[in-house]
């Protein structure tokens, strides 16, 4: 079974009396434990489809379905709900809270919306912070630390409810080459190691060829999907 | 709940300088209002138990019909006998009463075998007067005032009658009255005691002892003017002065209406006009204390969900409920009034403290020299703590709702 699945999708925002159309009928399946890239010029619907991946929006027309669910059913809190549970997120410029150290910024999702035990809590933020190889930054404030440095904490922050699926939404954009890479390269590797799903979107050539899955999206139309590139 | 708080703290601290000037705006507002509640509440209180504990008593029985025309003093609207008989048995079985006393009011000529003025006597129980009014041996500005304050044969005048009649301790005056049927008489007294004014009805008045009143009035029968009565509990006048109240209207005539009429101290001194005024500009200044912490509380809170909209927009992206973003705006609001409120209560005690090591004095009407203490309740200080609360959860609702409602590709996209 598909962990997400779109047929007939559409999206169309209202500018005013205009509609405008983002996403335009589009079909596609991701399957589990999956590493795909949403690949396109500005424009061309790759927010859009991610926000309505991660329930942040909900489609126009058309069916799509995340982890069995059709999100269009989902009200302002059960999508929060469900985001909670099983989706986790990485920004383009990192997001993390600045008041919390790097430790309370991946503790965030068990704190304050799954309320994990503390000291289960403390034990899976240990685990992520070895993971990233961010351990020793435990304590430091946002500000204190590199780009890089923030983008594996904001990957540890999405890992660590163990969700079913990452959406990262141009997660190198902010970082040099080589750190993008290394960003890249520890999604991999989290993927590996959880079994998470991790679907990204990126309108850089360089970047997408690290993806095993590519969607490549014109317009608001799929025009190559699916296979690698 | 603790979680909320902490992160609370760290983002009223993100902001130093605005979360400082809100808080002082808050710490001012509190101080105000506490300061002015002790020291206003103070002088009332002080003000009140000066009136009441030295002239009027807690409250008061008369004649139906005699407060209406008091400035007279009307004798033929005094108490008879029957009557008396029948409320002293009221206020002797109601517990809440600690004292009461029979006074019989009246208006003579006060000579000094020279000259003649007016004066406003009240025949008393010595005994019974110091027990319902007990400040008012303290009014004497010469005679003893430990003894009785009057004898038999003895005369109190007041402060300003001496002075004009100059008349002194020891010095043999005449009073002359006429009672209810028209009849003149006069009797010789000594001054035992200059009394000191006091403002409102009463306060310049003369006492001579209560036998001696009938004497000069010849009354054939124990006539009574007023009966002054002191509650065990002041605090509980209402309670208790409702139902004394009861059972003084209750003593009907033949024709079953009232024979006696009850008034409390409030209905018969200006003063507590005064003390209404006072209630007034304290809640004026609550009012005010109110639009401080809303105002000030908001604008910070509004500021505060304007400059993190990319925040809010990543915290509602991974999940978090909408109410529980509430909660953490809800408790920036809390914080601040928790803070404010904390150390304004302590720099208005240590105001009050200050003040009261200091002892600054003020005068009032005649009374020179009064020393003030202001002191406040507990219930005062839990009140204003409260309502600051309060407000500053309610100045942070619109702005903690507007980040909980705020769609998060929106806010994500913020700039």
């Amino acid at each position: 079974m598909s962990l997400v699945s779109a047929q007939h999708l559409t999206k169309t925002y209202r500018a005013g009396d205009i509609d405008v159309p983002a996403i335009k009928g589009i079909d596609f399946a991701i399957e589990p434990a999956s590493f795909v890239a949403f690949v396109g010029p500005s424009g061309s619907g790759k927010s859009t489809l991610l926000n309505m991946i991660g329930c942040l929006d909900h489609p126009t027309s058309g069916t799509l379905k995340v982890l069995d669910t059709d999100i269009a059913t989902l009200d302002r809190k059960a999508a929060a709900r469900f985001r909670g549970e099983h989706i986790g997120f990485v920004f383009q410029d990192f997001n993390l809270i600045p008041v919390l150290t790097v430790f309370e910024n991946i503790e965030y999702p068990l704190r304050m919306v799954q309320e994990w035990p503390a000291a289960k809590r403390r034990e899976q933020v240990l685990r992520m912070l070895e993971a990233v190889g961010m351990a020793d930054q435990a304590d430091k404030r946002p500000d204190q630390i590199s780009g890089g440095q923030k983008q594996r904490v904001a990957v540890a922050r999405a890992l660590v409810s163990n969700p079913k699926l990452v959406l990262a939404d141009e997660p190198t954009a902010n970082l040099d080459h080589d750190t993008a890479y290394r960003i890249l390269e520890l999604m991999k590797k989290m993927r590996d190691e959880f079994k998470t799903t991790f679907v990204f979107s990126t309108h850089d050539a360089k970047i997408m060829g690290e993806a095993e899955s590519t969607f490549i999206l014109e317009d608001g139309r799929l025009i190559q999907g699916g296979s690698h590139v | 709940m603790f979680d909320i708080l902490g992160i609370a703290s760290r983002n009223l601290l993100r902001y130093r300088r605005r979360t400082l000037l809100t808080l002082l705006l808050i710490v001012i507002g509190m101080v105000a209002v506490l300061l002015f509640i002790a020291v206003a509440g103070s002088f009332k209180s002080m003000m009140i138990g000066q009136i009441t504990d030295s002239v009027l008593g807690h409250v008061q029985v008369h004649r139906k019909g005699y407060v209406a025309s008091i400035d007279s003093l009307p004798l033929n609207l005094n108490m008879r006998p029957n009557m008396l008989a029948k409320l002293e048995d009221e206020l002797d079985g109601n517990p809440a009463i600690a004292a009461w006393s029979p006074r019989i009011k009246f208006g003579g000529m006060y000579s000094n075998f020279a000259e003649t003025t007016s004066i406003r006597i009240n025949g008393i129980d010595p005994a019974r007067e110091a027990a319902t009014v007990p400040l008012l041996p303290g009014r004497l500005a010469e005679g003893d005032k430990h003894a009785a304050l009057v004898e038999r044969g003895q005369i109190v005048i007041p402060q300003l009658l001496a002075r004009g009649m100059k008349s002194k301790l020891g010095d043999t005056v005449v009073v002359v009255a006429t009672n209810k049927d028209g009849s003149v008489n006069g009797k010789t007294f000594v001054v035992r005691g200059i009394l000191e004014p006091i403002s409102g009805p009463g306060g310049r008045d003369g006492y001579i002892h209560i036998e001696d009143a009938r004497e000069l009035l010849r009354m054939s029968e124990e006539q009574v003017s007023e009966i002054v009565i002191r509650l065990k509990d002041f605090s509980k006048i209402e309670k208790s002065g409702a139902q004394i109240k009861g059972a003084v209207e209750g003593l009907t005539n033949k024709e079953g209406k009232p024979m006696l009429e009850f008034h409390d101290w409030t209905q018969l001194s200006p003063f507590a006009n005064i003390a209404k005024m006072i209630d007034l500009m304290t809640l004026f200044i609550k009012i005010v204390l109110v639009s401080i912490v809303l105002v000030s509380v908001m604008n910070v809170m509004i500021m505060a969900v304007f400059e993190r909209i990319r925040e809010i927009g990543t915290i509602a992206a991974i999940g978090t409920p909408p109410s529980r973003i509430l909660s953490l705006f809800l408790a920036e609001g809390l914080m601040l009034g928790i803070v404010g409120t904390l150390a304004g209560i302590a720099l208005s005690l240590a105001g009050i403290f200050a003040i009261n090591v200091w002892q600054p004095t003020f005068d009032f009407g005649m009374q020179k020299g009064l020393v003030m203490a202001p002191v406040i309740a507990a219930g005062d200080v839990l009140t204003i703590a409260a309502l600051v609360l309060v407000v500053a959860v309610i100045a942070s609702l619109q702005p903690a709702w507007k980040a909980s409602r705020m769609d998060p590709i929106g806010a994500l996209r913020h700039v």
